[in-house]
């Protein structure tokens, strides 16, 4: 259904070029959930913002590739195409419910007006839509709720009003850009189940951009770890997490406290910090910090390459390499190899 | 252990004013009868949601915020009402580490500057270059290439060494950090846990340690407590936090916690809790927790569970159905 080529986003900063997302390509299927995992600066909402060509121009440009979803290149489509595209077919929400809500108007009008932007209805019916949007994004109450403010709502009841909003035209994609970062966990395990129950009832895409492993984890079907504006490993969330081939994966599972554990054992350091884009290191970007670096690293970048079956990963070291050397890493650094 | 830090029924409410003549019209009660100790070495983690009063009962044991009862004892001393001079002499003993690296650090002092200000305002000026630089060794900054340097041109992983530099100068013994790790990124966050616990280890340092992240609390915590709306509703050693986790908001907690490991992910049962916290304002009456537990029945709507041991050493649990060994055994990770 959504098919990235080589996409290159480069944005033109006073500093200097920054390439955010520098040859991304991935495929995602209809009724899949892809997981973009990675941390700040790591060019994962960038890339999320040009699915839809969201990105302010300037300054981002695309020197290079192709978004083309259900055949058609998002990148050439016109302004007028953009717009019935937005919302309609890929719809997206986004980290902070407050923001993306108009504070001057309720929500019902901001609800209606999603409907009827997309559908012809008449106000009636698309007030009887909205209602039944708001019963399915489970906020009680609706008809009142439909009167109300968006700071009279919390911040787990923003979110769901915006899913709302975003499942208005029943999109065949929706891109969810952290969504669940600005809240408690209580209230981010009832918005995942909600997204995991609208995914089953309409067979919506969904392309979830987060930073938490956790999430991804329980959501995703496929996940691509996104380090300096490259897609470093990609593979089933099963690979990702039980047959990692990327240093930066691995180092990365071993950098964060898991609940799970008895708590004694020590967190991988990570030396460093993620690179400026601006003057990205020579050679691999995670060379600086990878525990597995050697000279080779510093010459050539590597390209994603195959570890296994729909799994590949940016690494100069094979798989079999990589394997050998994940415990003496692990021993030298005294975390636990698994 | 001899107790270091002793809370005792501490309430903190804050007046609601309305109207022209700012008439009080009711309170928000950020703590509401807290009790707590805090032994010499060990790492006490607090957990709970926003607006829990976590923030609020570090600033309370920091002397920020005046309770409106109760009683804090550093070694055996209440300071609840002590003079700005008493407190001066208790905060060289402790401190605090703030969430935010960006704004606790003043963006036109020189990163040396912000370290030698507790030790200029405690008059320990005496070879002040050779103990900043001694101070920055030990957070793990380089001191000839940062000594001079603004904060502007840190990463925030730097900037949070910067401020537990400020921290330790002046060699306190309990040490308050409220959410010190999660404005940071994943990588970094790791580097600045493992330095909190290094410090522990070589200055024998005392720390509250304040976290919504239960992931972050089970790593770095000797012993656990669990707020909600101002009470703390469960009490344990680590060991038994999440293995015998008893209180049902500890329970709905740990298993709202999405574990980067797909398989058990996916296999067990999750509690997801209805609604949201309702407002500390008006906070409900009986137990706090019972408009959102699946197990509240009339009795938790009049009545207020207190803390009462239960099974596990340590262990206390303010609730009247706690979640037995079989219930426990679904949705353990």
């Amino acid at each position: 259904m959504l098919e990235v080529n080589n996409l290159h986003v480069h944005l033109d900063t006073p500093a200097g070029l920054v390439k955010a997302v520098d040859g991304v390509s991935f495929r995602l299927e209809s009724g899949q959930t892809i997981g973009i995992v990675g941390e700040s600066g790591s060019g994962k909402s960038v890339l999320a913002h040009s699915l839809t060509k969201l990105n302010p121009e300037p300054p981002a440009t695309y020197p290079k590739g192709e978004i083309l979803f259900e055949g058609e290149n998002i990148l050439k489509m016109d302004k007028k195409r953009l717009r019935n595209l937005r919302g309609k077919e890929i719809a997206m929400i986004f980290q902070d419910p407050m923001s993306s809500l108009n504070p001057v108007f309720k929500i019902g009008r901001q609800l209606m007006e999603a409907i009827q932007t997309h559908q012809k209805l008449s106000k009636k019916e698309a007030r009887q839509k909205a209602i039944e949007l708001l019963i399915d994004v489970g906020i009680p109450d609706p008809e009142r709720r439909m009167q109300d403010y968006p700071h009279q709502f919390s911040g787990g009841m923003r979110q769901r009003v915006l899913i709302a909003i975003a499942l208005a035209a029943r999109p065949k994609l929706l891109i969810a850009d952290e969504p669940t970062t600005a809240l408690d966990v209580t209230i981010q395990a009832q918005i995942i189940e909600l997204l995991k129950s609208i995914q089953k009832k309409y067979g919506t895409a969904i392309i979830m951009i987060t930073h938490d492993l956790g999430v991804v984890a329980n959501l995703a079907d496929r996940i691509l770890v996104m380090y300096a504006g490259k897609i470093v490993e990609s593979g089933s969330t099963a690979d990702i997490f039980y047959d990692t081939a990327m240093p930066y994966t691995w180092s990365l599972l071993r950098s964060i406290p898991r609940l799970d554990a008895a708590g004694s054992e020590r967190l991988l350091h990570i030396e460093g910090h993620p690179p400026n884009l601006i003057h990205p290191p020579k050679g691999c970007n995670f060379h600086p910090r990878c525990p597995f670096a050697r000279d080779a690293c510093l010459q050539t970048d590597p390209p994603l390459a195959e570890r296994g079956t729909n799994h590949s990963a940016a690494c100069i070291l094979s798989k079999p390499e990589f394997d050998k050397e994940k415990q003496a890493v692990a021993e030298w650094k005294g975390v636990l190899l698994s | 252990m001899t107790s270091l830090l002793e809370i005792k029924d501490l309430h903190v409410h804050f007046p609601i004013k309305n109207g022209v003549l700012q008439k009080t019209t009711g309170h928000v009660k950020a703590l509401n009868g807290i009790d707590l100790t805090v032994k010499k070495g060990e790492t006490l983690g607090i957990v709970g949601e926003s607006g829990c009063g976590k923030s609020t009962l570090a600033r309370s044991i920091v002397g920020l915020q005046k309770p409106t009862s109760g009683d804090i004892l550093f070694e055996g001393n209440n300071y609840t009402d002590a003079s700005s001079k008493e407190l001066y002499e208790l905060r060289r003993n402790m401190q605090m580490v703030f969430q935010d690296p960006y704004t606790s650090l003043n963006p036109r002092m020189k990163v040396s500057e912000s370290i030698a200000a507790p030790l200029k305002a405690y008059k320990r000026t005496k070879n002040l270059e050779s103990r900043v630089k001694e101070l920055m060794e030990l957070v793990g900054l380089n001191p000839d290439d940062h000594y001079n340097r603004l904060p502007h041109e840190f990463s925030g992983g730097q900037r949070q060494r910067i401020g537990i530099a400020r921290a330790i100068a002046l060699e306190p013994q309990l040490i308050v950090c409220d959410e010190p790790v999660s404005a940071l990124d994943v990588s970094v966050q790791a580097q600045v846990i493992n330095l909190f616990q290094d410090l522990q280890k070589k200055l024998n340092l005392t720390y509250v340690f304040i976290a919504h992240d239960l992931s972050v609390i089970n790593h770095i915590a000797d012993r656990v407590a669990v707020m909600y709306l101002g009470k703390v509703m469960e009490r344990s050693n680590r060991e038994s936090f999440q293995t015998h986790a008893q209180h049902p908001y500890t329970n709905a907690l740990l298993s709202a916690v999405p574990l980067p490991d797909p398989d058990k992910e996916r296999a067990r049962e999750r509690i997801v809790l209805k609604g949201e916290l309702p407002s500390p304002a008006n906070p409900p009456s009986g137990c706090v927790f019972h408009t959102r537990c699946p197990k509240a029945t009339e009795f938790c709507k009049t009545n207020i569970p207190v803390p009462e041991e239960r099974g596990v050493a340590g262990q206390e649990v303010a609730c009247f159905y706690p979640v037995g060994a079989e219930e426990k055994a679904r949705i353990t990770l």
